[in-house]
């Protein structure tokens, strides 16, 4: 089995976001980067198929502000066998249809079994690499899957739908399967192992063509959601809080 | 080129989804600002009946036995082939587990640019404006597709049910392309395991989310929800993790619940969470983050510590 997974640093929700001085984007100067946490949930399951039925994994992201490699260093020490990283002279934004073309080029041309990517990235226009992958690769695409097993050349995957129903399909390998969780929690990576993998990886480089299209989609403003209401924020320490609390439930007969 | 709206509805064991009816309301507000009609596709077998139940401008219903269940191989040949014919103004999917095969896949095959995550639509001179939920929740983004035709996927709840509900009859027709050598095929539908206790019956959630930190600290949350008389609910980090049954999940791919009270430890509230708790009577979310999406919903907030917090309710209350 030859199982290429797409993964992307993203920057990471935990922290505070601020708006650019053009108002399109996020102040990336501003942000830290972590990997995707679906894309985790991929390399995770593509090593248990790979610990399952032998093969080769290979982790590849396009390096879009030159952030990518301690992502992929970490998916190497998690159990991916190879990484590689598309990288040119590149400016973000840079738009899901490009960024899928690229892929697709690169990922086609390792001739692979099966291709994992995680079923959405929590950052921007969210959920269409996967599904736009397959497209470019003309091969079947199901997505938000949350088990995966392969035999004789057919996967045969679990996709959630809403309510904890399933639903269970065959798919004819090669196959773009989007991941929403693998089998077993993600394994967690020693940083001496990282650090390990940062002295000794190769890192497979592919160019990015700079010719393929666009989306068409222009971001004309982005701003914090406004919304309807907004929680009436208690003051106070801890313990004048739970006071609070337990006053407004007891108000209402919740206690 | 038309200036139709086709909203790609959806069904589940012979029952459409609520997202099928709000797409429609949606498309057909909007097909006054185009010019256009407000067209609803539905793709099944034998359901012909529930394909008259929309309050479309027209609908067609395409009836194949390949197309009984959900499957994205046979559903995006026969979108495809539509959208070709067709080539409307504007096709809607829901940003739902079959949405979001369809979309994106379709964006390409069509040629078509599309905006995931939408959760409001709107044509300004005769442009669409989308609006996408972005980064969990914490952005949104404001997208003007070019060219004349856009695909979109919405939000559940982005529009009201009622104004998609109706009686047009269907149009039915056999699928315009062949289904056979499918590369999916459909096997099974797996049902939720019972047993444990049912969040969706209970009249107070103590919900725990990522900011819980560790296993070792559910007992807390657990003592917690004993005192209050409640039942422990969780967001999908935590029984992804296994800390909790899946059956105590909340959201979109969890259940939906409308509990009296739903008390929030450490969860953000991203879309996905809140698709499955936003009608819950009266939401207090603990969470140490100021702009956590979650305080746009719940009615009170603190962004004390969720671990200093509990402890001192627990012991007020014993
Ligand atoms: C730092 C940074 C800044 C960016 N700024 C902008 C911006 O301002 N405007 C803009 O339009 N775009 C920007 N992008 C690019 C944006 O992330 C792409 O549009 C994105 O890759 C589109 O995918 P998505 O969000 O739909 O990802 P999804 O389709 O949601 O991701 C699903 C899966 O696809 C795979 N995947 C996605 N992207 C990659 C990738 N790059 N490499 C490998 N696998 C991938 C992963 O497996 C991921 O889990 C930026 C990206 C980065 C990293
Ligand atoms: C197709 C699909 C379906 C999904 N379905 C669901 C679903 O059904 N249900 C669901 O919940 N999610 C679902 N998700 C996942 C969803 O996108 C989010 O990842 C998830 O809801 C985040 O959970 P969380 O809020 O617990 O974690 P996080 O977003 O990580 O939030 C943790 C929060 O805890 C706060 N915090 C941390 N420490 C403390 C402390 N000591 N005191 C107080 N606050 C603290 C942080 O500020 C943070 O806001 C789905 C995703 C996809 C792609």
């Amino acid at each position: 089995m030859n199982i290429v997974v797409a993964i992307k640093h993203v920057p990471s929700t935990a922290d505070e976001l601020e708006i650019n001085d053009e108002g399109v984007n996020l102040d990336f100067d501003e942000v830290d980067f972590t990997i995707n946490e679906f894309d985790e949930q991929a390399i995770e399951q593509a090593v248990l198929v790979k610990e399952a039925s032998g093969g080769e994994v290979t982790v590849i992201g396009v390096d879009v502000i030159e952030e990518l490699d301690g992502v992929l260093h970490t998916a190497l020490a998690k159990g991916a066998d190879k990484a590689a990283k598309i990288v040119g002279d590149l400016e973000p934004p840079i738009d899901s249809h490009t960024q899928a073309r690229w892929l697709a080029d690169a990922i086609g041309g390792l001739t692979p079994d099966l291709v994992l990517t995680g079923v959405q990235a929590v950052d921007d226009l969210d959920g269409q690499i996967g599904p736009m992958l397959a497209a470019y690769l003309d091969l079947p695409y199901v997505g938000v899957v949350t088990g995966l097993s392969v035999s004789d050349g057919t996967a045969t995957v679990h996709k959630e739908y809403a309510g904890g129903v399933m639903a269970e399909f065959e798919v004819n390998l090669p196959a773009v399967v989007g991941v929403q969780a693998a089998e077993k929690p993600p394994r967690y990576a020693p940083i001496s192992k990282i650090r390990q993998m940062a002295k000794s990886a190769d890192l497979e480089e592919y160019e990015a063509d700079e010719n393929v299209g666009d989306s068409g989609c222009e971001i004309r403003k982005m701003a914090k959601p406004v919304s309807a209401g907004h929680a009436e924020m208690l003051e106070g320490d801890a313990e004048e809080v739970a006071e609070k609390i337990i006053e407004i439930l007891e108000e209402r007969g919740l206690l | 080129m038309s200036n139709d709206i086709l909203a790609i509805t959806e069904h589940l064991n012979g029952n459409v989804a609520d997202i099928s009816y709000e797409m429609v309301g949606g498309a057909k507000e909007l097909a006054a600002g185009f010019g256009g009609q407000a067209i609803a596709i539905m793709l099944g077998s034998g359901m012909a009946e529930q394909a008259g139940t929309f309050a479309s401008d027209a609908t067609l219903y395409v009836d194949d036995p390949a197309l009984a269940e959900f499957n994205p191989a046979a559903y995006g040949r026969v979108l495809a082939a539509l959208v070709e014919e067709k080539s409307p103004r504007l096709i809607m999917f829901g940003n739902t587990s079959m949405g979001m095969d369809l979309a994106a896949w379709l964006s390409v095959k069509a040629g078509v640019p599309c905006v995931a995550y939408v959760n409001h639509l709107a044509v300004e001179g005769g442009e669409l404006v989308a609006t996408a939920q972005i980064y969990g929740g914490k952005m949104a983004a404001e997208c003007v597709p070019a060219g004349d035709s856009a695909i979109v996927s919405v939000m559940a709840g982005a529009f009201p049910l009622d104004a998609g509900q109706g009686s047009t009859a269907a149009e039915q027709m056999a699928s315009p392309v062949s289904l056979d050598d499918l590369p999916i095929r459909f096997t099974r539908l797996i049902m939720p395991e019972a047993g444990d206790v049912d969040i969706t019956a209970q009249e107070k959630l103590v919900a725990i989310g990522r900011g819980i930190g560790s296993d070792d600290n559910i007992e807390l949350a657990e003592e917690l929800a004993e005192a209050m008389d409640a039942v422990l609910a969780a967001s999908r980090p935590i029984t992804d993790a296994g800390w909790l049954p899946k059956t105590r999940q909340v959201g979109k791919s969890g259940v939906s619940v409308k509990p009296k009270l739903y008390l929030m430890l450490g969860i953000s509230g991203a879309p996905e969470h809140i698709e499955g708790m936003k009608d819950a009577e009266f939401i207090i979310a603990i969470n140490t983050d100021a702009d956590a999406p979650i305080f746009d919903v719940a009615h009170y907030g603190t962004t004390e510590d969720l671990f200093d917090v509990a402890e001192a309710m627990l012991e007020k209350l014993e």
